[in-house]
Order: C-alpha cells, then sequence, then structure tokens
C-alpha cells in the first residue's frame, strides 16, 4: 500500500490504542501539520509571486489595454498609485506584510477588495466542482466494480468505451454540442450564465432556475471526471480480486456482495480516494473551460482572467486559497486512509 | 463671441456587403407603433469593471454606461446633436468655448445638473484623469459658470471647435459633482454604481455575470421616453456560447464583433436577425502593419514600399473580415468626413513589383529563396488581428520574407512593442476617435516617451511630419483644418511610417424583436432612448 502524501506512514498490524488516545492522536498530528504547512504556503506565495513577476507587463498595461490606450502621463500616473513603480522587493515586502494580517489587498482591475471578490466566487465553484466531483466519484465507482466484476463481458465493454468516449471529449466540445442539443435545438435548457437575470426570480424559484442552469456544466463536468474514477476503481477491483484474503473470504463462505463491499470495495477504494483528494486540492482552481463556456462566474474563470490582467493581488490571493485547501485535502485524506485501511496509522 | 460651430458628418458607407447589412429603419417593421415595456438583454464578450466614462474613455464601457451617463454632445447621421448641451460657439482666438447646458434635467438622485458638475468633471476628470482625454484638454486653463447652465471653457492654446465638438460625445461625459467632490475621484464607489441624467437608471452590477438598468421615470426627454423597462448587459466571454445563447433568442443584441465571424455569416443568412456595419461609422478601427524603422532594413522606404506592394489587401478583407471593411488610405478612415480624403499614393497588390523592389533595395534572394528574416509581434486583439498576422507572414514568404511569429498576450504585446521596441514588424489595430488629434496623430508625431502604447514607438521621425501635426492641431479654420489632415495623409502614404492596411467598422448581431436600433453613427454607446422591444 502507498504512504499517503503527507506523511502517513504504514504501522504494525495491530493497531493500539483507546479512542481517547487516538484523538489526541489526531489532535497533535493535525497541529504538527499545520506548523508544517506554513513554510511551505510561504515559500508558495514568495515563490508564486516573484515567478509571476517574469510575465511580461503588469496590470496596468492590461488595463490600457482593456480601454483602448492612453497617453503616457496617465500611465505613469496609475503606475504609481498602484505602487507598480516601486522595485520588486518592495512590493513583495508590502504584499506579504499585508498576508500576514490576512489582508489580501485591493485588486485594481476591479476596484474592489479582492477577498470579497474571492467569497462571492467561492461560492459558485464550490456548488459546481462539489456536485461534479461527488457525481462523478459516486456513480464512476459504482460502474466501474460493476464492469470489474463482469471484466471481459458486453457490459463491461459498453462502460469501459463509453468511459473512453468521454476521457476522449474535449471539455469544450461537450459543453458546446450539449448546448446546440439541449438550449439550441430543444430549448430544455437555458444557454449560459447563473440565473435568469430578467426573470427576477425569488425562493424556490429562484433555487430551481440556479438548478436549471447549472445541469449542463455539472454534466460535462462530471462525465469528463466520471472516467477517470470508472477507470481506476475498475483497475483496483481486478487486482484485489485476485488477492490472498478475497480467496481466503471467499473460502470462508462470504457470499458475493458481501465479499465485494466488506472485502473488495474497500481495499479497492485506496486509490480512488487518493485520486479524489488530488481533485479536490484543485477544486478551487475550478474549470476555466466549462466556466468560460456557460459563462459561470467561478473561480477558475477568475484566476484565468486575473493572469491575462496581470492582478498580481487577485492571483496571490487565488493561488493562497488554493495552497491551504490543498493542506487541508491532504490532512482529510490522511485520516481517511488510515480510517479505511488500518494498519496506516499517523504519526 | 462669433459663432463658427459647423455640422460635420460623412456618413454614406455605401460598400457594406448587399444582403448581410440589414437596416431597421428601412424594414417594415419601421412603421409599427413603438411599445413600452419589455427587457433587453445584451451582449458583452468582457466584463468592464469600471462603470465611469469620465474615467475610462472605451467602447466597452459607453456600451454600458451611455444609457446612464450622457455626454454633453453626442453625433448623429447629421452631425453633432445637444443632449446635456443646447448650444456651443467660440471666440476667434479660440481660446474660449461656450457650452449652453439644458435647463430641467435632475441626475438619478434627484439632484439638479447645473454648470458646477461640467466645470467640477473638466477639471477633476477629463483634464486630469481621463485617457485620451488628458491629451485633448492640456491646455484647458478653466471653466467658468457665467450662469448655472452656461459653461465657458477657457484654454491657453487655441481649441478648434471642431475638434472639441468631434470629442465631446466621447470624452464629455460629465460626473455628478455632489456625488464626487471631496472623495478619492478613483476610488469612488460610483465608478462602480454610476449616477447619471440618461434614460436608465443603474440597479446592479453583479461581477462576473450581468448590469442591471432601470427605466428612469424622470427622463428629461419626456415620459414617453423611454421604452424599455429594462435592460440586462450580460457578460458571455466565449463566442461561440454567446451565439448559441442569441440563437436561442437568450440575448437580443451583440456588438462590437461579440461573436465570430463565422457565426456572423450565419446569422446573416438566418430569418430574424439583423446583421451589419451600421451603427459604427463613428467606431472605425485600422488592422495595421507597424515597422521597426531601427532595423536598417525596415528604415529602407523601398523596402516597406515593396512590403505594402506585397500585400493582397482585397484578398484579406475578403477571406478576414468577409468584405465588412475596406482598403486603408492613411492614418484617417473614411470615417473621418472632410479630414479624409483618398487622394493619396496607393501600392497596388503587385508581388513581381515587389519582389523586383527588394531585389534593387540590395536583398536578393538567398540560396533557400529566403531574403532576410522579421521578427513579428502579432497583437491578441481577437480574430482580425490573428488571422492578419498569420496572412501578413504568408504573403510575405510569397516575396521571400521569412516572418516569425512571436505570439504573445495583451500586456506581452503591448511592452514589447510600444516599450521595449523588441520586434521588426507588428500587427495590431488603430481606433480612430471622431478627430484625428485625438488618438491618431501620435501615431505619427515624434516624442511620446517609451511605453505610451499606440504611440509613435517606431523609430520613425520626421521633422516634417511633426511640424505638420502641430500647424494642424491650433488650426482653427474648419477648411484649412481639413487641407492640413489631407497633407499629412498624403505624406503619410509616401512614406508609410505605419501601414493602416484595412479600415473596418465593427459589425452587430442584433435580433429583430428590437426597434430602432443601430440608428445612430456611435449606437452601441448611445442613449437608447427611443430602442424599444416588440413582443
Amino acid at each position: 500500500m502507498t504512504p499517503g502524501p503527507g506523511g502517513a506512514t504504514v504501522r504494525a498490524w495491530p493497531p493500539s490504542g483507546t479512542p481517547d488516545m487516538q484523538l489526541t492522536q489526531v489532535l497533535s498530528y493535525a497541529l504538527r501539520r499545520l506548523l508544517q504547512a506554513v513554510p511551505v504556503v510561504i515559500l508558495i506565495m514568495v515563490g508564486t509571486f516573484l515567478l509571476l513577476k517574469l510575465a511580461p507587463g503588469d496590470t496596468v498595461d492590461a488595463l490600457v489595454g482593456d480601454m483602448g490606450g492612453a497617453d503616457a502621463a496617465y500611465i505613469a500616473r496609475l503606475r504609481a498609485e498602484y505602487g507598480l513603480d516601486q522595485p520588486v522587493w518592495v512590493q513583495l515586502g508590502r504584499y506579504m506584510a499585508k498576508l500576514i494580517q490576512f489582508d489580501f489587498g485591493w485588486s485594481f482591475v476591479y476596484e474592489q477588495p479582492v477577498a470579497a471578490i474571492l467569497w462571492e466566487r467561492l461560492g459558485t465553484t464550490l456548488m459546481l466542482m462539489g456536485t461534479s466531483l461527488s457525481l462523478a466519484f459516486s456513480i464512476g465507482v459504482g460502474l466501474g466494480a460493476i464492469a470489474a466484476r463482469r471484466a471481459y463481458s458486453l457490459t463491461d465493454n459498453a462502460i469501459s468505451t463509453l468511459g473512453l468516449i468521454f476521457y476522449a471529449t474535449p471539455s469544450f466540445f461537450l459543453s458546446l454540442m450539449m448546448i446546440l442539443l439541449f438550449s439550441v435545438k430543444l430549448g430544455w435548457l437555458p444557454v449560459s450564465g447563473l440565473s435568469d437575470v430578467a426573470a427576477f426570480y425569488t425562493g424556490w424559484d429562484h433555487v430551481l432556475d440556479v438548478a436549471l442552469h447549472l445541469i449542463m456544466p455539472t454534466a460535462a463536468l462530471s462525465l469528463i471526471y466520471l472516467s477517470f474514477y470508472l477507470r481506476l476503481m475498475r483497475a483496483s477491483v481486478l487486482e484485489v480480486a485476485d488477492l490472498d484474503f478475497v480467496r481466503t473470504a471467499r473460502a470462508k463462505g462470504a457470499g458475493e456482495t458481501r465479499l465485494m463491499i466488506h472485502h473488495i470495495m474497500r481495499n479497492a477504494l485506496l486509490p480512488v480516494v487518493t485520486l479524489l483528494g488530488l481533485q479536490f486540492s484543485t477544486v478551487l482552481g475550478g474549470s476555466v473551460v466549462v466556466e468560460t463556456i456557460f459563462a459561470l462566474p467561478g473561480l477558475g474563470q477568475l484566476a484565468y482572467q486575473s493572469v491575462i490582467q496581470r492582478d498580481m493581488n487577485m492571483l496571490m490571493g487565488i493561488i493562497f486559497l488554493c495552497a491551504i485547501i490543498v493542506v487541508i485535502v491532504n490532512f482529510l485524506t490522511d485520516l481517511l486512509y488510515a480510517r479505511l485501511d488500518s494498519r496506516i496509522a499517523l504519526k | 463671441m462669433i459663432t463658427t460651430s459647423r455640422s460635420a458628418c460623412g456618413s454614406a458607407w455605401g460598400w457594406l456587403l448587399a444582403g448581410a447589412a440589414v437596416s431597421a429603419l428601412a424594414g417594415p417593421a419601421a412603421a409599427q407603433e413603438p411599445r413600452h415595456g419589455g427587457t433587453a438583454i445584451i451582449h458583452m464578450p468582457s466584463e468592464q469593471r469600471i462603470l465611469n466614462p469620465a474615467l475610462r474613455a472605451s467602447t466597452g464601457v459607453y456600451n454600458i454606461t451611455g444609457k446612464i451617463m450622457e455626454p454633453l454632445i453626442d453625433k448623429s447621421y447629421d452631425g453633432p446633436v445637444g443632449v446635456l448641451a443646447t448650444d456651443w460657439s467660440s471666440t476667434e482666438d479660440g481660446l474660449h468655448i461656450t457650452v449652453k447646458l439644458r435647463e430641467g434635467v435632475n441626475w438619478h438622485d434627484g439632484e439638479p445638473f447645473t454648470c458646477d458638475d461640467v466645470a467640477f468633471s473638466a477639471m477633476e476628470l477629463w483634464k486630469p484623469l481621463l485617457n485620451y482625454s488628458s491629451t485633448l484638454q492640456q491646455y484647458l486653463e478653466s471653466v467658468d459658470c457665467t450662469d448655472p447652465h452656461t459653461a465657458v471653457f477657457n484654454y491657453s492654446q487655441p481649441m478648434p471647435l471642431d475638434l472639441f465638438v468631434a470629442a465631446m460625445p466621447d470624452l464629455g461625459h460629465p460626473v455628478p459633482k455632489h456625488l464626487y467632490e471631496g472623495t478619492d475621484i478613483m476610488r469612488n464607489e460610483h465608478n462602480t454604481a454610476p449616477v447619471g441624467t440618461g434614460p436608465f437608471k443603474f440597479v446592479e452590477y453583479k461581477r462576473g455575470q450581468y448590469v442591471i438598468a432601470e427605466r428612469n421615470d424622470d427622463y428629461w426627454r419626456g415620459k414617453e421616453y423611454p421604452y424599455l423597462d429594462r435592460i440586462v448587459w450580460r457578460f458571455i466571454p466565449d463566442k461561440s456560447a454567446a451565439a448559441a445563447a442569441i440563437e436561442a433568442g437568450e440575448i437580443h443584441e451583440s456588438g462590437f464583433n461579440g461573436v465570430s465571424m463565422a457565426d456572423i455569416e450565419r446569422f446573416s443568412k438566418m430569418d430574424g436577425f439583423d446583421v451589419g456595419t451600421q451603427g459604427y461609422e463613428n467606431n472605425v478601427a485600422h488592422s495595421t502593419v507597424e515597422f521597426n524603422h531601427r532595423n536598417p532594413i525596415l528604415a529602407d522606404l523601398k523596402v516597406r514600399q515593396a512590403i505594402y506592394h506585397g500585400l493582397d489587401i482585397d484578398y484579406a478583407i475578403k477571406t478576414i473580415m468577409r468584405g465588412y471593411a475596406k482598403p486603408g488610405r492613411g492614418p484617417i478612415p473614411s470615417a473621418g468626413g472632410a479630414n479624409y480624403t483618398d487622394d493619396v499614393t496607393t501600392y497596388a497588390y503587385d508581388p513581381e513589383l515587389a519582389k523586383k523592389m527588394l531585389d534593387e533595395a540590395g536583398y536578393p534572394e538567398g540560396p533557400d529563396g529566403i531574403r532576410f528574416k522579421l521578427r513579428h509581434r502579432p497583437a491578441p486583439w481577437g480574430e482580425y488581428t490573428q488571422l492578419w498576422a498569420e496572412y501578413f507572414a504568408q504573403a510575405m514568404k510569397e516575396i521571400g520574407i521569412e516572418v516569425e511569429i512571436l505570439t504573445n498576450d495583451a500586456p506581452g504585446f503591448l511592452n514589447g512593442v510600444y516599450r521595449d521596441h523588441d520586434f521588426d514588424t507588428a500587427n495590431g489595430w488603430h481606433q480612430f476617435r471622431s478627430d484625428p488629434a485625438v488618438s491618431t496623430m501620435v501615431w505619427l508625431r515624434s516624442g511620446s516617451p517609451a511605453g505610451t502604447p499606440w504611440s509613435n514607438q517606431f523609430g520613425w521621425q520626421s521633422d516634417e511630419m511633426d511640424r505638420m501635426i502641430d500647424e494642424a492641431q491650433a488650426e482653427l479654420d474648419p477648411d484649412q483644418r481639413a487641407a492640413d489632415y489631407h497633407a499629412i495623409q498624403k505624406l503619410a502614404m509616401e512614406e508609410i511610417p505605419v501601414i493602416f492596411a484595412i479600415e473596418h467598422p465593427f459589425i452587430s448581431v442584433t435580433s429583430q424583436k428590437l426597434h430602432n436600433h443601430h440608428n445612430t453613427p456611435r449606437w452601441n454607446s448611445s442613449s437608447w432612448y427611443d430602442l424599444w422591444l416588440e413582443k
């Protein structure tokens, strides 16, 4: 079994300790991980800042490009106002000093505090990515298990081929084809956006409206993610099904269902959970393509636009958020490992 | 005071694609009675973060704020028309321009609009803070309010009234003084929640999604206007998705080439849509080829002439712009009215002649068929510039010049060309803004500091050109002014510091449910008080 990403190690069987001891263990483990994370996050922030500074041009160039031009004095004034006329080290120092107080700064592109915009966008992205990943995970795991149990049968071939097709389809193409079919031709679903702006729905009507708008983007995203889980689960189940303990369980008279759920699935899930952890870490990055096509105001689109606009503060804010999420998800994945496989202990 | 006001507007764009340019005015719908009510939904390809036309002069900003905030003067097909101004005149020396302001106009918060607002806006925003306006108004000394509805603009150098009037539609939006005075103007909350005098009142700006404005019941044109209850601008960055939304009826209009040329062509053949360039006569741009004259090869006039001869402009217009364009005739487009002339040197497509000229200039073909190599920076301004760059490279290959395309994003392009001068050739976009003095002459005049985008950063300097530009700028007599600009155009076509290759207005796709659309030369920027929506 592979060690967890964050330092969980394999320890000798059987596990020891009372529930109380386990809780203190988890807490001290959490604290240690948190302390380890601080230098990592600082390194990430400094590195990213310098890396972004290497890109040609700054936010004033992008703004002026957007405006269709400006004269030299105007440009110089804007640059001085944004502090971009200072040396990079001064800019970095100022930024880090603010970040330590959890002040993400001001976005010169949106003329709003970065934190306010991030907060606004977080909801959309979490909703979209959360739903898509959960759907993809549960359906993918289910289909993968079925395919593996009937390996090389017609069912398996059908499932595997479908998975391959979705895996190979670029998300923009899938999205556009869905729009063409369900919105333009059939007129069942709205083309894009988060809600029908001109309708002014409130209460449940609004919830329904948003849900309708999210059907296609969620479907497009889950279909693509689904294939990962499906293929991984299938391979994993096939591998585990051949192991000695499964044969032993079968010899002891365990039924096929019990065998599948208690013995095979539980062990086969480990690599799939690793993948889920990895993908959840990127959740905040959103999906640039799907968010752009469906005009959803998520973090993915925001991050992409921020690169184009050289909106440093915004980008740094997003990266900070992502770094934090990665640290948390890694920690949670390790906890989950320990739960799924009792041979893994938190150290 | 002597009145020298004059109406100048040429608007005969007879070169639109037949069949594609469907005028809403000419359709049978024109006879219908306008309907009150309804919500018009407009596509915006990119988000406008600042909604204050007195701080950001850009068509994207006007497309939204033009309905909420009004300029002193707007443009119609019959010439300039007063909006918040009713009359304008100049003293003979051009040092004082008097503008009469409309009475009985209220800001959306109920405060009256007066000369104080104009004086404050001019001195605190237009002159120091508004892009391009800061050059236009650099000699503005003060604005006096002789009475609450008379503003006198005092200049230290003569300001041609023509230029002032031509610039006002874009660069003459007053802001309410009582909401801006004593605040940090760049950080004022009303920059993203505008308060104006227009037919629509700002309601909400949901970042990344939409802007909503609703009917102003207290509009100065009377209770009749506006017809619409509401306008919603939706931000849809993906062009294909926007086209689908138009087709599904979720969007009523997409302007400024908001969908791809392939979709524009498709819509022009579909029922229920008006497709064309009408309404953009004032929003004309050139696709350019820009030379770095610091490269001795390109400093040779003969080489630049040969390159011009090597470009099949008509082919590019047909394939890239699908016919919605025409060949450029120097820095001023035909939309420039009296200041435009087509009596200039031209360079017909003739690759054989181009090759001969390159031979004569001392650049014969090498053994691999290549005379010399150029590093080319294409502007990332969308479909036109990308394809025009590819065509340029292809056409140059035919006359033995190898062009290496260096792809870059917007800041990369602007820095590479206009600040670091790290290019041999570049292709981009020259946006004409009503009068050559506003943003066109900086392409030819020397002296712009490095890092000024869309200015002469080409290492080309001509004392004669500089003198002619300065003279035209200060010329008060409209006829002499026009003659000056004709001479500048002629010289620019002889010297070719830049190739202003193709002139094109923008293209819009409009649902035929909308009526009275694209009925002014800068329609997407105008107030839409007379726009109405069929049920």
